[in-house]
């Protein structure tokens, strides 16, 4: 098989099992259609990794070719292309991998539900856009596979459609990505219209010959047209990687199933902004307002949602803060520079969350679709396996010396600290204390929901839709479909970092994808002080990021262990803060009131007097009913009678003789 | 040049043989047997197809070849039209073996007549002298009267057929009238030898004129465009379902190849002139056919007034006379053709036991009688209203820019215009088939070759589209664009 059979079957496996599980879910029943998804998600992992082992040991040149090509249009080219270089190689590794884990853990977690094979379908689906995604050559695929992966998202966060929540969740996502999108898509129109060309080799080749041109958008401001175009892209990257202030549709995505939290909600597609400025590298270097403006969102988003996550009581909602303040780390990292660190990350990230995501799983299903931490509690001695890897992922998040999250975490908040670019100092406030508060919210997702005494009772007459507290059934360990993919996510989470630093962040790995000019290179600052991830460990234990990570430890262990009740009496002591975390910093009540709001009044004042009575009553009607009458004129020359066909005819003859016979 | 060269008319003369022999096969099957019939005339399309791909007149550089001396041709253009003309034939006998066993006419007529009509396609397809392409519209037509009163006992399919009759006779009398003069001002039938007898007497020759005008007449009436399209409506509504289906569909491809033989090869020194009579002709096919389509509440009446609204767009790409038009008119008859199939397939697939469902109203609810049939419509009509992605959209796309491409502004606008107005009634029908209450609980049912055939033809219209630059591509390189 050549290399190329083997690329194109990479994307299209998980294509065709999504076609199979979905369209013939009658056929295949629910046993075929997960096993044609995860045999197809399987296979395509399996390629994905040769490609990535050719690659690392077999000395593969970076390709970039066009595998069809769409349309010609005015000399611009619309095609289907791969460039398969070591960021898409590891990026489709990470993908295909977690995503077939999480297929695997989904027979257990979806095992009652009657949209079984759609649920799979949807995820395959999802699958096949993600990678078309991060192997695309040009920006147009670079889209699909932008909004493909997002009305997957969406359907599966309203998977539960009858549900009316999930169904608001969805829209809400839906919402807040059009804004994302909105600039995304400028952006992706303003490199068409300064380069000329959609494909990326072409625009980043002539990406300095723009330099110095500029845009007059508002009367008065000359813009950078390369300042514009990076801006814009990154609002895109911004609503669909969850940054402030477009993050708020990600809490609301946790109505979804949890398969689909860990894998699209946390692991990869809220990655694909991260990724995606990665891959414009070569544009966003020549722009330091840009990534500066990256930065400064990032670092709000790292401190200020790690914040709101330790009020939640949502197990799920906490991880899902949490995946946005990582999130927010990332950006940080592209913020300096620093796009192989958040690459890094990403990858990390991916393993462990989509760790913490599934072992919380495993919890909800042991306690009957129960997600609130208050009725939780001493689950450690009935559910051994997700005890454990859930502390894994713990210690990874958090940074634990050795573990993968400790190697990108500190990678990131050293190139941050190295780096000169305008606010990095604010940046770096932000990410250092946002290790005390990550430390702190995990350590507590963990004792109340692990630890102390269990807080529901067991009550076998409770009938099937108990009150909050009371289960039918002790709750006992998963089983191993879902087990085997915690086991085997928590691998990664733990060696991943120690094995891989050395080459991803300062090897120079990632050079063929990314480009960063010598004056910003914030990670080869940092490297030039590495030696070694051992060396790395024994350092770092003298500098602030350990000691705080320490300190949120003792702090959640004091708070949730040693006085339980001290938790209670924090939050009377400071209302105002806990109210203002609760609600989120009222981002959303700000968004409801100034904006859903007045378009809803708009809306309805263009339905009722635009769209009523000037279109639909004169436009539309109108003409209809011109055309109609005119319609039914011509109904009554078609007679039936044969002579006035024949005179029609006839006419027909005489009128084009007279024409071009007499006239002429 | 001067030779017979039988051996290149072998596809024609493979299908010749092959309906003669169905026509003897049939007459020792009993009526439980007919299958067999059914089975020959596919298996005579398929080594037709065969036959035809094995084009080895096309070594290195010869793009084309003639056989009866000077009279017959092979090239890229025939031999595309005829493979697409087996596909979608081959398409109409497995919709058709499902309606005739339901009307319980499954006789050997059909294939026979059809067979012979095919020749008629192939032979004027591939035509190069007048008496060659009067000789295939009339093989052609004669099947097509027969076809139309096929059902004996129906007595709106006999006044369609004698409508039929006489107008086509009409027209076929108009039409070699033309050719005399045409051969009265250049002494020749060969169109090769016309086109350069044209250069030496001058195109503004008051007989050539002549000649002309009556030549488009009788091609606008084989095409069916204004205003000698009145006989389209009756006959698709009055032939039986099968018969309408195979009228509009194959014939069709004949007709645009006639008009390229006629006009490109024979005529060209003439293009201004019949370019103005085109553009006349395909504005008011556009016009009236797409709004004379929304009055109508038969589908297949419906159907015959978009052809006649698609055809006005197939001359579109014609009269530019330009490689690239050329191009997108066969790549629009194609389509069209393909359209049209699925589109009187899933008319058949509606009708049970004995009664066609010509009613619009037939479609009521069909998502939820079954919703892959009611996709399937709704990707035809999608097609035909020209919506993005599906394959109607780029040969509509492609015969304005040859417009375009020719500086006819006007025209363009026009075309863009009332293919709004027909996105109408092709959208109604979605609108019936996803918003109202089916008017029957019945089954839908149909043998499995039927369903995968309907499934083929419905996926083409997003596929083709999707993939759309390949066929394109053939499509141009016919014509060296």
């Amino acid at each position: 098989m050549s290399l190329k059979t083997i690329l194109l079957l990479i994307p299209l496996l998980p294509l065709a099992a999504a076609a199979v599980a979905g369209l013939f879910r009658n056929q295949v029943g629910r046993a075929g259609s997960h096993w044609v998804a995860i045999l197809g998600v399987g296979v395509s992992f399996f390629l994905s990794a040769y490609v990535l082992y050719l690659q690392v040991f077999g000395n593969l040149e970076t390709l970039n070719y066009s595998v069809y090509t769409w349309m010609v249009s005015d000399g611009i080219r619309f095609e289907v292309g791969f460039l398969i270089d070591h960021l898409s190689a590891l990026m489709m590794t990470v993908v295909t991998f977690v995503s077939f884990m999480v297929h695997i853990y989904t027979i257990g977690y979806m095992a009652e539900d009657p949209g079984y094979q759609r649920f799979f379908s949807y995820i395959a689906l999802f699958t096949f856009s993600m990678l078309m995604l991060v192997m695309s050559n040009n920006f147009l695929q670079l889209f699909f596979g932008w909004e493909a992966v997002g009305l997957v998202s969406y359907l599966l966060i309203g998977f539960w459609f009858k549900r009316e929540s999930a169904v608001a969740a969805g829209l809400k996502a839906f919402l807040v990505n059009r804004v994302g999108d909105f600039g995304f898509l400028l952006g992706i129109a303003a490199i068409l219209y300064c380069f000329g060309s959609m494909d990326y080799s072409e625009v980043f080749g002539q990406a300095g010959s723009i330099s110095g041109e500029t845009v007059s958008i508002v009367a008065g401001f000359e813009w950078q047209w390369i300042t514009v175009i990076c801006i814009c892209l990154f609002i895109g990257a911004m609503g669909k990687s969850a940054q402030a202030p477009l993050h708020v549709w990600l809490p609301d995505s946790m109505e979804g199933p949890t398969p689909i939290s860990a894998l699209i909600h946390a692991a990869t597609m809220v990655t694909a902004g991260i990724f995606m400025v990665a891959r414009m590298s070569p544009l966003f270097e020549l722009s330091d307002a840009a990534l500066s403006f990256v930065m400064l969102i990032g670092a709000v988003t790292a401190f200020s949602m790690g914040l709101v996550g330790i009020v939640q009581n949502d197990i799920k909602r906490v991880i899902a803060y949490s995946t946005l303040s990582q999130l927010g780390y990332m950006t940080v990292a592209l913020g300096v520079s620093a796009y192989s660190a958040a690459i890094f990350h990403l990858m990390t990230h991916a393993f462990f969350k989509a760790l913490l995501f599934l072992g919380a799983g495993s919890v909800i299903i042991a306690l009957h679709h129960q997600q609130d931490m208050r009725f939780m509690g001493g689950l450690r001695k009935q559910m051994p396996i997700t005890w454990i890897t859930a502390w894994i992922g713990t210690l990874a998040l958090i940074g634990f010396p050795f573990m993968s999250g400790f190697y990108s975490k500190d990678s990131i908040i050293e190139a941050v600290h190295a780096s000169t670019r305008f606010g990095s100092d604010v940046a770096y406030w932000a990410v250092l204390l946002g290790v005390l508060i990550t430390s702190f919210y995990s350590f507590r997702l963990l004792y109340l929901t692990f630890h102390g005494q269990p807080r529901y009772r067991v009550d076998v007459g409770a009938g099937d839709h108990p009150p909050d507290g009371i289960l039918q059934h002790a709750p006992k360990e998963s089983p191993l479909v879902v087990t085997v993919p915690l086991i085997l996510l928590a691998i990664p989470s733990i060696v991943i970092g120690y094995m891989t630093i050395e080459p991803v962040l300062f090897g120079g790995w990632l050079s063929d994808a990314i480009m960063v000019l010598p004056q910003n290179d914030a990670v080869a600052e940092v490297g030039s002080h590495f030696h070694g991830p051992v060396a790395m460990v024994t350092h770092a234990l003298g500098t602030a990021p350990f000691w705080l990570m320490i300190g949120g430890f003792v702090l959640a262990t004091f708070i949730y262990q040693v006085r339980p009740s001290m938790a209670d009496q924090l939050q009377q002591k400071m209302p105002r803060l806990h109210r203002i975390l609760e609600n989120k910093f009222y981002v959303d009540e700000f968004y409801q009131s100034v904006f859903v709001r007045r378009v809803i009044n708009i809306g309805n004042g263009l339905w009722k007097k635009a769209d009523a009575g000037l279109i639909d009553g004169v436009l539309v009607n109108g003409s209809a009913r011109l055309v109609g009458t005119i319609s039914e004129r011509i109904r009554l020359w078609q007679s039936g009678f044969l002579f006035q066909y024949a005179f029609a005819m006839i006419v027909g003859l005489i009128g084009m003789i007279a024409i071009w016979v007499m006239l002429k | 040049m001067n030779s017979t060269n039988m051996l290149l008319a072998a596809p024609e003369l493979w299908v010749m043989v092959m309906a003669c022999v169905i026509l003897i096969v049939d007459l020792y099957l009993g009526e439980e047997r007919r299958g067999i019939i059914h089975m020959l005339a596919i298996l005579t399309l398929v080594f037709a197809a065969i036959i035809t791909l094995r084009a080895d007149y096309a070594a290195d550089g010869v793009r084309e070849a003639f056989a009866f001396n000077g009279s017959y041709i092979r090239d890229t253009m025939g031999d595309v039209l005829k493979l697409f003309s087996f596909l979608i034939l081959a398409i109409v006998y497995t919709y058709a073996k499902f309606c005739l066993r339901q009307f319980r006419m499954f006789r050997a007529d059909f294939y026979t007549l059809s067979l012979f009509a095919l020749l008629g396609v192939m032979l004027l397809i591939s035509a190069n002298s007048l008496v060659m392409i009067y000789l295939g519209l009339e093989l052609i037509s004669l099947s097509s009267y027969a076809l139309v009163a096929f059902d004996r006992d129906s007595r709106l399919g006999s006044e369609a057929a004698i409508k039929y009759f006489v107008l086509g006779s009409m027209a076929s009398g108009m039409l070699l009238y033309g050719m005399s003069m045409i051969y009265g001002a250049t002494g020749t039938m060969d169109l090769g030898q016309v086109a350069q007898a044209v250069r030496s007497v001058g195109s503004d020759d008051p007989l050539l004129v002549f000649g002309l005008v009556f030549l488009v007449v009788g091609l606008a009436f084989k095409l069916g465009v204004v205003p000698f399209h009145m006989w389209i409506p009756d006959v698709y509504q009055g032939a039986p379902v099968v018969t309408t289906l195979f009228i509009s569909s194959v014939p069709k491809m004949a007709a645009f190849a006639m008009a390229i033989r006629l006009l490109q090869t024979g005529l060209v020194d003439m293009q201004a002139d019949w370019s103005q009579m085109l553009s006349i002709l395909a504005v008011l096919s556009i016009i009236l056919g797409n709004v004379a389509a929304i009055a109508q509440t038969n589908i297949k009446r419906m159907l015959a007034y978009s052809t006649i609204s698609h055809m006005g767009f197939v001359l579109m790409g014609l009269l530019p006379g330009t490689a690239m038009g050329y191009g997108a008119g066969m790549f629009y008859v194609i389509v069209y053709s393909l359209m049209s199939a699925a589109g009187f397939g899933m008319v058949i697939l509606l009708s049970a036991r004995g009664v066609e469902a010509e009613k619009l109203d037939d479609f009521k609810g069909l998502n939820q009688r079954n919703s892959w049939y009611a996709a399937i419509m709704a990707m035809v009509m999608f097609s035909m209203a020209g919506v993005p992605v599906f394959v109607g959209f780029f040969a509509k796309w492609m015969v304005i820019k040859a417009a375009l491409d020719a500086g006819l502004m006007w025209l363009a606008i026009i075309a863009v215009i009332f293919s709004v107005v027909g996105a109408f009634y092709y959208l109604r029908v979605v609108k019936l088939m996803y918003f109202d209450e089916p008017l029957t609980e019945a089954e839908i049912d149909a043998p499995v070759d039927f369903r995968a055939a309907i499934s083929l033809n419905g996926i083409m219209m997003i596929g083709l589209g999707i993939f759309s630059s390949s066929l394109i591509a053939v499509c141009m390189a016919s014509f060296g664009a």
